[in-house]
């Protein structure tokens, strides 16, 4: 399944936010989405999920998802987005209770997904009592358990340190080789981007406008921390984004 | 250089500790000894002619009088009616007030409309209701009912809207990301969410129930805890007033014991 953006702008009174954004986000690869702060990439995301309208523009579903999948379109949060009252698996439980999947089944799948993000020994413990990086690996096994055909990643590792930033990235990248999935990755970071994208799509300050599309086609699997390769596009993306960065660091806020 | 060598300490000194503090800490015997030491100054005081028999009865002769009342079977004849009036009235005011409380956080147009009627019901004193109370649901039971019930009602409604325009919006947001049902959401996100509020509203409403309940036992009642206070009152027994005072506090403590529990029991999600 496809997700073409068509035309896609958007106001928050008289702020424009995003102006004519058009782009397909094909099915079995990672897009990341970069920009300067209020570049308007995390409402793109809110779009695709369906989550907010645009003032103008349409996104449309290319295909239907396959049978298997409960909730096409899947979110993983910056802020995780856990029940504080309910378990790792009380929380991976409540997207498939609405399903109907409950018994063996649900537990059949709640073991699958915990054992994928290797949560499997802390299936009963509460958010309270997880570091941040197993909170956001909760998450994800939340959004696997729907078997998503697209993920909607919006800046899933800003809250966590950079070496549990790292170490989800393998998790992720680990993820997606075993099973290639369809994503959508908002972040600001670029040291991500190049890490898990397949097609980058650089963003302008607002308006959010499609500025530089970078397609890296070394395989995620191949990629590594500090690869000399990938730390060249890095910089060329910084190239390209520093000035925004800086003139959308002294804009004043709108409120 | 000799003057650098003045200021080298011979001696490493400890960094002198200057956190800690500012954090409550469980400190569960103090209330007992607060509790008891003013209860045995009052006992010395009583004793010793400080205070006049007037001022203060002695706590020996309160005990004395409690213990009277246990035995002739009489607390009971007067606690019974209490409790049943109190958890009758409480259950209905409490459980309609947090229906209602909810509906106002979840639909704007009953906020709208029964806010601001909130907000004018809230001031009035209600034991100033009781003669229309008592035209409205005769002298007897039903009465008392109302008047507790629409005490309790009025506080638990403004806690439990505050509660739920508490609840983290992102959580509804993850819940409509994952297609759960509205219904869903209410059941399984906003109330587990808005159920610390509503606790600790109820905290506020149970007591103000246990004032009504007095109010409305002082007006056409012949056993109960206000009962008996008003009749001690009026026959300036004091030892008996304060009887009735103690099993008052008792019953204020057993309340906020029960909500205590619960909390322990619901809410040890809460970091």
């Amino acid at each position: 399944m496809d997700i073409r953006l068509d035309g896609i702008s958007h106001f928050y009174g008289a702020t424009e936010v995003l102006r004519d954004v058009t782009q397909d986000i094909p099915s079995g690869k990672i897009v990341c989405l970069v920009g300067p702060s209020g570049c308007g990439k995390s409402t793109l995301l809110r779009f695709i999920g369906g989550l907010e309208r645009p003032s103008k523009g349409r996104v449309l579903q290319l295909g239907i998802p396959p049978s298997d999948c409960l909730n096409p379109l899947t979110f993983v949060f910056q802020d995780f987005s856990l029940l504080p009252w309910r378990s790792v698996r009380g929380n991976v439980s409540l997207v498939l209770e609405d399903h109907g999947i409950r018994g063996k089944k649900a537990q059949t799948i709640i073991n699958d997904v915990l054992r994928r993000t290797k949560l499997s020994d802390f299936s009963r413990a509460l958010p309270k009592q997880l570091s941040g990086g197993m909170k956001q690996r909760v998450a994800i096994a939340r959004a696997l358990a729907v078997n998503p055909a697209v993920m909607l990643l919006d800046e899933p590792f800003s809250a966590l340190d950079s070496q549990t930033c790292e170490l989800l990235m393998d998790d992720l990248i680990t993820l997606w080789t075993r099973q290639p999935f369809t994503a959508v990755y908002v972040t600001h970071n670029l040291t991500e981007a190049v890490r898990l994208g397949h097609r980058i799509i650089v963003l302008s300050r607002r308006p959010g406008m499609i500025h530089e599309i970078k397609e890296i086609d070394r395989p995620l699997s191949e990629r590594s921390y500090a690869d000399p390769e990938l730390e060249t596009i890095r910089k060329e993306l910084w190239e390209l984004m520093r000035e925004e960065a800086r003139a959308a660091d002294e804009e004043l806020q709108h409120v | 250089m000799s003057d650098t060598t003045l200021r080298t300490p011979t001696q490493p000194i400890e960094i002198r500790f200057r956190g800690g503090g500012f954090v409550p800490q469980s400190r569960r015997w103090v209330g007992m000894v607060v509790f008891i030491f003013i209860v045995l100054f009052i006992q010395w005081g009583t004793q010793s002619g400080l205070i006049s028999p007037l001022t203060l009865p002695q706590p020996a002769d309160i005990m004395t009088t409690f213990v009277e009342l246990w035995q002739s079977n009489l607390l009971f004849a007067h606690l019974a009616p209490s409790l049943s009036r109190l958890v009758v009235g409480a259950l209905f005011g409490a459980s309609v007030g947090i229906a209602v409380g909810i509906m106002i956080g979840l639909f704007s147009y009953v906020r709208e409309g029964l806010v601001p009627l909130v907000a004018a019901i809230f001031p009035i004193p209600k034991i100033a209701l009781l003669p229309l109370f008592v035209i409205w649901f005769g002298i007897g039971e039903g009465s008392k009912y109302a008047l507790i019930a629409f005490g309790t009602f009025t506080p638990t409604v403004v806690a439990t809207y505050g509660a739920v325009d508490n609840v983290d919006r992102s959580l509804i947001r993850m819940g409509q990301s994952f297609g759960l049902s509205w219904f869903s959401i209410v059941r399984k996100i906003v109330l587990p969410g808005a159920m610390p509020g509503i606790l600790s509203g109820l905290r506020i409403s149970l007591a103000i129930a246990i004032i009504l309940l007095v109010a409305a036992e002082m007006l056409g009642a012949e056993y109960g805890i206000g009962a008996y206070i008003l009749e001690a009152g009026s026959l300036y027994d004091l030892e008996r007033l304060f009887a009735g005072v103690v099993i008052l506090s008792l019953l204020g403590l057993l309340t906020s014991g029960i909500i205590g529990f619960t909390e322990r029991r619901l809410l040890g999600w809460r970091v």
